[in-house]
């Protein structure tokens, strides 16, 4: 049998009673303890800490950079925005900052129209669905560095698997110059790009659409809609927002990318589809000009920003409606 | 499985080891555990790199420090001596090319006591050298050797078309090529972003026309001059009549698997492509199934143009790095490195792919033992003019080569551009170099 507690019911040789509070104020320690203000600054300071060294301290230092004359092995002085001009002046940088926001634009377009593509595909029901869906993911997993010396391969000028397949097939009669051509180089990068990012679209997208309700196309489908109907007024509107949050994703990894352009092209030919991460790197690691370099990759900032910024804005709208 | 170590088994493991050195009575030369880093290139003759990764131990036991060779794709070293210099770590030797000495100046040791003596006791350093490693009057580089090219051809492809012997001048050239293009065998030139071809063809190509990047002085831009304007017109012309035309995303590699594939019939190279056709006799062949390396034959020099016949090769030296803690122990490794009985193992397995960095090695006994085709790079290095010929071979000079400039004039000269405007471009860019 419990005993009763004090104020209830029950004899009084029964009554158990409660301790005393302490009558005495709390020590240093306990309160040191119990204070929420720093229990708040010490389980955010590993967070803060990460984000210093690895965010803040070289993005600031890139800023330095990129108004001083630093070149390797130099300490540099402030130049204000010398860097800045000079790089706008530059033809290359042009070029440079045109085929980053081709490469982009189309990169981004070719990856929501296939990644949408395919996560409808995968979103039905078929035999081997899953080894389908894993299946699909190999271009995103496997290194960027090794699938593109691979596509390098298939476009190389002299050994190009892609030309002889053409050339037996009776569709060319000269080799097609995809990396010794400053276009045919650049719409390569696209399509390797494409391929190498369609499986994130298509991925994120497959998750969003797995949120629908059936119900709500099946009452569309009751209401006479067909399959593009359903896709338009229903599939659409509820994937927007994912939709939004993917293509950020996506514009902010295309329009940095480095990797990729590297190892393709290298830029080449003469400059031709150089994008800002490589030119960036060309100028500030290979020429050792690290102010110019480090003005040339900032160039990237403002147009991110904006972006980010335009479709945030947007995706807060849709959400309010 | 595991082993029990018994303490009698550690005591007696570790006593006949402290003996040995006491018995040996010679302290280590370096604190015990110190290593010594070296970055070098992934040599176009791998045998090279065997012999260097060999004569380690060797130098480890000699130095009593580790000594340790990392190599590493050549157009990866810029931007790797970028990052060890900037962050103050890595590699305590690193090779260097061309005049990189120049633009890494502040961040290099100087090795003249080094260098001096190995010159004179080796009957001088080629001339190249004083303009890639020399500094101020100070040697900030030990050169090593030299990579000299020549124009590797398929005699019996010239055979069939009528050329006798290698063309003397570009017009002829080109009338040779045009036959070789017709016959599926193109002219093989690299003119994309890589450290090697593409500037030993276009420089000197620039300088047989007459033109030059900037005047005696090194200070006036002199790119937009006729012999320039002359050049690029040759070039466009040479490339749609005799050159293979995806050349333009061609690096260093590619004109070597070209010619190893039967691809071209000629192509300006290192003595590489022999090199490496006659250790590989079994796999590479040609048409008729002979070994392929038997009907290569070596020009020494590429054609000659309306203002002359020029070279560029290229110099390998070796840098310390100021950040390294172990300054004196790179150049005692240096000093071993040029022993006669180190360096000469070297030099041989290279079959003159890179001759000697002093005139001394054109009297190796091996220039009698290869094969005629190679023995045309014995004197080579002595022809090779520098990178901002006919001004001094500055750090500016380098920041033209690194931006591939002249390259690129080229480039977009066969890509189409009007060669008056491929020409204005590069005097725009190097205007901000040389005047900016």
């Amino acid at each position: 049998m419990s005993k009763p507690i004090a104020g209830g019911a029950g004899s009084a040789a029964d009554v158990v009673a409660l301790p005393r509070a302490r009558s005495a104020s709390p020590s240093g320690m306990t309160r040191f303890l119990e204070s929420e203000r720093l229990l708040a600054v010490m389980l955010l300071a590993p967070t803060v800490l990460l984000l210093g060294v690895f965010i803040a301290y070289p993005f600031v230092m890139g800023v330095w950079l990129s108004l001083s004359n630093t070149s390797v092995g130099n300490p540099g002085q402030f130049v204000g925005l010398k860097n800045f001009v000079k790089a706008w002046n530059d033809s290359i940088f042009r070029t440079a900052f045109w085929n980053t926001s081709v490469y982009t634009f189309w990169a981004t377009i070719f990856k929501l129209a296939l990644g949408m593509w395919l996560a409808v595909l995968l979103n039905r029901h078929f035999r081997g669905k899953r080894l389908v869906r894993a299946s699909m993911l190999l271009p995103f997993i496997v290194p960027t560095v090794l699938s593109t010396f691979a596509w390098r391969w298939m476009f190389d000028p002299t050994f190009s698997v892609l030309n002889w397949l053409l050339y037996r097939g009776g569709f060319i009669v000269t080799k097609v110059p995809f990396l010794s051509d400053g276009l045919y180089g650049l719409w390569c990068a696209i399509a390797v790009n494409t391929w190498r990012g369609m499986p994130f679209f298509a991925i994120t997208l497959l998750a969003g659409l797995q949120t629908i309700s059936p119900d709500l196309h099946e009452a569309a489908s009751l209401d006479g809609a067909n399959g593009w109907k359903r896709f338009w007024h229903v599939t659409w509107p509820l994937l927007k927002p994912v939709t939004l949050v993917v293509v950020v994703f996506s514009i902010i990894q295309t329009f940095s990318d480095f990797q990729l352009i590297y190892v393709l092209t290298g830029g080449g030919p003469a400059n031709s589809t150089h994008l800002l991460a490589t030119y960036a790197y060309q100028i500030g690691v290979a020429t050792g000009l690290l102010g110019e370099g480090a003005a040339i990759s900032l160039f990237m900032l403002p147009v991110l920003f904006l972006v980010v910024w335009v479709q945030l804005r947007y995706l807060r709208r849709l959400e309010g409606a | 499985m595991t082993t029990a170590l018994h303490r009698r088994t550690f005591l007696a493991a570790t006593g006949a080891g402290l003996a040995g050195i006491l018995a040996a009575r010679t302290a280590p030369a370096f604190a015990q555990g110190t290593k010594l880093h070296i970055v070098r290139w992934v040599d176009f003759i791998p045998e090279a790199d065997v012999e260097l990764k060999r004569q380690a131990p060797e130098a480890s036991k000699a130095l009593g420090a580790e000594v340790t060779f990392e190599f590493i794709n050549a157009n990866d070293l810029q931007p790797r001596i970028t990052a060890a210099i900037q962050s103050g770590s890595g590699a305590d030797i690193i090779q260097m090319l061309w005049n990189w000495p120049h633009l890494y100046a502040n961040a290099l040791v100087d090795v003249s006591d080094v260098a001096d003596p190995i010159g004179r006791s080796q009957g001088g350093f080629y001339d190249i050298f004083s303009s890639s490693a020399k500094v101020g009057g100070k040697w900030l580089s030990v050169p090593h050797g030299v990579g000299a090219n020549a124009v590797a051809y398929r005699r019996s492809l010239f055979n069939e078309i009528g050329a006798k012997e290698f063309p003397k001048t570009w017009d002829e050239y080109r009338e040779v090529g045009k036959k070789l293009k017709a016959k599926g065998k193109p002219v093989g030139q690299a003119l994309g972003h890589s450290f090697g071809d593409p500037p030993t063809f276009a420089y000197p190509f620039l300088w047989d026309f007459g033109g030059a990047e900037v005047d005696k002085t090194g200070k006036k831009v002199m790119i937009n001059s006729k012999g320039a304007i002359e050049a690029v017109k040759f070039l466009q012309a040479f490339w749609k009549d005799a050159c293979d035309e995806g050349g333009l995303a061609w690096d260093d590699t590619n004109n070597n698997r070209a010619f190893h594939a039967g691809e071209i019939g000629a192509t300006l190279n290192g003595a590489s492509i022999y090199i490496v056709a006659k250790r590989q006799k079994d796999k590479l062949k040609d048409d008729k199934g002979e070994p392929l390396f038997q009907d290569i034959e070596h020009a020494p020099l590429m054609p000659k143009g309306p203002a002359g016949q020029f070279a560029l090769y290229l110099p390998f030296q070796h840098s310390v790095m100021k950040y390294s803690k172990n300054q004196k122990l790179a150049k005692d490794f240096l000093k071993w490195l040029h022993q006669d009985a180190n360096y000469g193992k070297w030099f041989e397995v290279n079959e003159g792919y890179s001759v000697g960095s002093t005139k001394k090695w054109e009297e190796s006994p091996m220039w009698g033992r290869i094969d005629k085709p190679l023995q045309t790079f014995r004197r080579a290095a002595g022809a090779s003019l520098m990178l901002g010929h006919p001004g001094p071979a500055t750090a500016k000079a380098t920041e033209a080569y690194t931006k591939y400039i002249i390259v690129d004039m080229f480039a977009k000269g066969v890509q189409g551009t009007k060669a008056e405007d491929a020409v204005k471009w590069a005097e725009s860019e190097l205007k901000k170099i040389y005047e900016g």
